[in-house]
């Protein structure tokens, strides 16, 4: 059974709602040791040997079945470096779930960086989701620098689901993916940053096989003094389409920069960047205060809508 | 009941202000359904605007049954009791037309209610309710679910800013029923709509017709109907503000 606290155990309903033992394989990390581990019949996890991290094979033709790779930080000052690899096999279809929850009361920094490499087989599909959160008192911040390399086979389809709403302070995502022939990866990024945070998310994706494609779209909140910078890269090396996408809400004296990457090698390429930022319209405020709300409900209701 | 008294607005000008409103005093009763009817550029959503408190006026006050509102913001408006549909709906990237109708109610309203709501306006709920309020609606749906988001706050005066817009034909009617069910369902709460669709005014207690941001004639519909539509000059200036009319015509 698990041995984790109350805290360990809100971290883990934030980043992976979970409320009990997953079904399925899982790995539940908690202040850098395994809390549990489960593999199944067609998903294996083991822990890697050289560096910190584990390694999850999923057979070709697994269907319906899910992996949950949440990890849970309470301990103020740990900083680790955790490589996790996933092999899925041809024709698998499965759903990824990790996320990390930093909880620090104490006022050293905590920090927890995550590389995932995922080997997508000929027309696997993956969806996979991660959540960060972050919480806690302390003076020591919550770092979370997760790096994320996607290789897709023929055919195979990726899609993402990055979540970052609270209490993370520094954060840099690098995302870079390589697709071959009619692969498809879809990413939707959501992100909210309040304080001082800074949040940096950098994508680079080539589409090398014929008709492969990739959508890309962020949509973030910056409020108070924070700042995040978005740096979408989308290399066309063959027949693709590309769509990078920056839907952005400013508030306070926050900030954002968006940085569009289009990069077409060849001529049946076609790509697209789309940006916007500014601040909430005037007029939603104003109607959903004829609605009966305050500004400021107004405000946290266009912004949770946004983020959904 | 709703009252205007010697409201003016005006905003700052090049060399003087410009008054868009002008000393209009205008009661709308309970139990009555109040047309504002008038020209393009005529200062009706203007007009709108005082009463729901999204613009403040430069003299004069409103009152809402007897109580002075004219410092009131948008949402003690809203809390009093006055509901406004715009004449163009805004649109929320990633909020629900359930959403939008739960916030309008003010509560958890069932997916049920809910649709209840979108099916006075004519629009089958199923499809509808998970819709986000953004781009993808027509500006006909968008339109609806305006309505309806009123409909859902039970206002003791309702605002509605030329409803009609952008509603086919077919759905036309329904829309009337709507309204004169609104009129019925609330004792003591009252209509206003902007319009300048025949239709619309057949229905009125009242009409009142606002023209570079005066009353330009006030009474009962029996009284005003036949002088905006019998003379050649109006039905001339009608047929040029209406082309939803037109079309009706050519229907009927
Ligand atoms: N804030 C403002 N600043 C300057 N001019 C304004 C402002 N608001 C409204 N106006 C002007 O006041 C006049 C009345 O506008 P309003 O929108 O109230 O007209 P309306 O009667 O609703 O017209 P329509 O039938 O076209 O909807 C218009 O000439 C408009 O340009
Ligand atoms: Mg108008």
């Amino acid at each position: 059974m698990l041995k984790l606290d109350e805290i360990q155990m809100r971290l883990l309903r934030e980043v992976a709602d979970l409320h009990t033992v997953p079904e399925g394989a899982y790995n539940i990390r908690s202040n850098s040791e395994s809390a549990g581990r489960q593999s199944t019949a067609n998903i294996e996890i083991t822990p890697k040997t050289d560096v910190s991290g584990l390694e999850v094979r999923i057979k070709p033709g697994t269907k319906n079945e899910s992996v949950h790779i949440p990890v849970v930080m309470t301990k103020s000052g740990l900083k680790e470096l955790v490589y996790n690899d996933f092999f899925i096999g041809e024709n698998a279809d499965v759903v990824i779930v990790a996320g990390c929850g930093i909880d620090n009361c104490g006022n050293q920094d905590s920090e927890h960086d995550g590389i995932h490499r995922f080997y997508v087989g000929k027309n696997a599909k993956v969806k996979y989701v991660e959540k960060h959160y972050g919480s806690g008192t302390g003076t020591g911040k919550r770092i979370l620098n997760p790096g994320t390399e996607v290789y897709q086979e023929e055919g195979s389809s990726v899609e993402m689901e990055m979540v970052q709403i609270k209490g993370v302070d520094d954060t840099s995502r690098t995302t870079t993916a390589e697709l071959g022939a009619g692969a498809k990866l879809v990413v939707r990024e959501r992100l909210m940053t309040h304080g001082s945070q800074k949040a940096l998310s950098t994508y680079v994706v080539k589409l090398n096989g014929a008709d492969s494609s990739a959508d890309i779209v962020s949509r973030s909140v910056a409020r108070d003094d924070s700042f995040q910078t978005f740096d979408a890269k989308i290399v066309g090396n063959a027949a693709c389409h590309g769509h990078t996408e920056c839907d952005s809400i400013i508030m306070d004296r926050g900030r954002i920069l968006a940085v569009p990457g289009l990069e077409a090698n060849d001529v049946d390429a076609a790509l697209v960047h789309e940006a916007a930022i500014g601040k909430i319209a005037g007029d939603q405020i104003i109607k959903l205060m004829t609605l009966g709300l305050t500004e400021a409900e107004a405000e946290e209701q266009i912004i949770n809508g946004f983020l959904q | 009941m709703l009252e205007l008294k010697h409201l003016s607005f005006e905003v700052p000008g090049e060399e003087e202000a410009k008054e868009i409103i002008r000393d209009v005093s205008l009661v709308v009763p309970d139990d009555k359904l109040v047309v504002v009817t008038g020209p393009n550029g005529g200062g009706k959503s203007t007009l709108a605007k005082l009463i729901a408190g999204i613009e403040k006026p430069t003299a004069g006050q409103i009152f809402l049954g007897g109580e002075d509102i004219t410092e009131k913001s948008v949402t003690e408006r809203a809390k009093l009791g006055i509901g406004f549909a715009f004449q163009q709906p805004v649109r929320f990237k990633g909020i629900r037309v359930i959403d939008l109708l739960r916030i309008a109610a003010g509560k958890k309203l069932s997916v049920s209610d809910a649709c209840g709501y979108l099916s006075a306006v004519g629009m089958c709920a199923r499809d509808y309710i998970k819709r986000e309020v953004n781009a993808s609606l027509s500006g006909g749906e968008l339109k609806r679910i305006e309505i309806a988001t009123v409909l859902a706050r039970n206002p003791l005066v309702s605002v509605f800013d030329e409803p009609e817009a952008g509603i086919d034909l077919w759905s036309f009617q329904n829309l009337i029923e709507v309204f004169e069910k609104l009129r019925e369902s609330i004792s003591g709460s009252s209509i206003l709509i902007i319009s300048h669709q025949e239709r619309i005014l057949n229905i009125a207690d009242e009409i009142v017709v606002l023209k570079n941001g005066t009353i330009d004639k006030q009474g009962p519909r029996d009284e005003i109907l036949p002088s905006l539509i019998g003379t050649s000059a109006a039905v001339e200036e009608c047929r040029r503000l209406m082309p939803a009319a037109k079309g009706a015509e050519n229907h009927a």
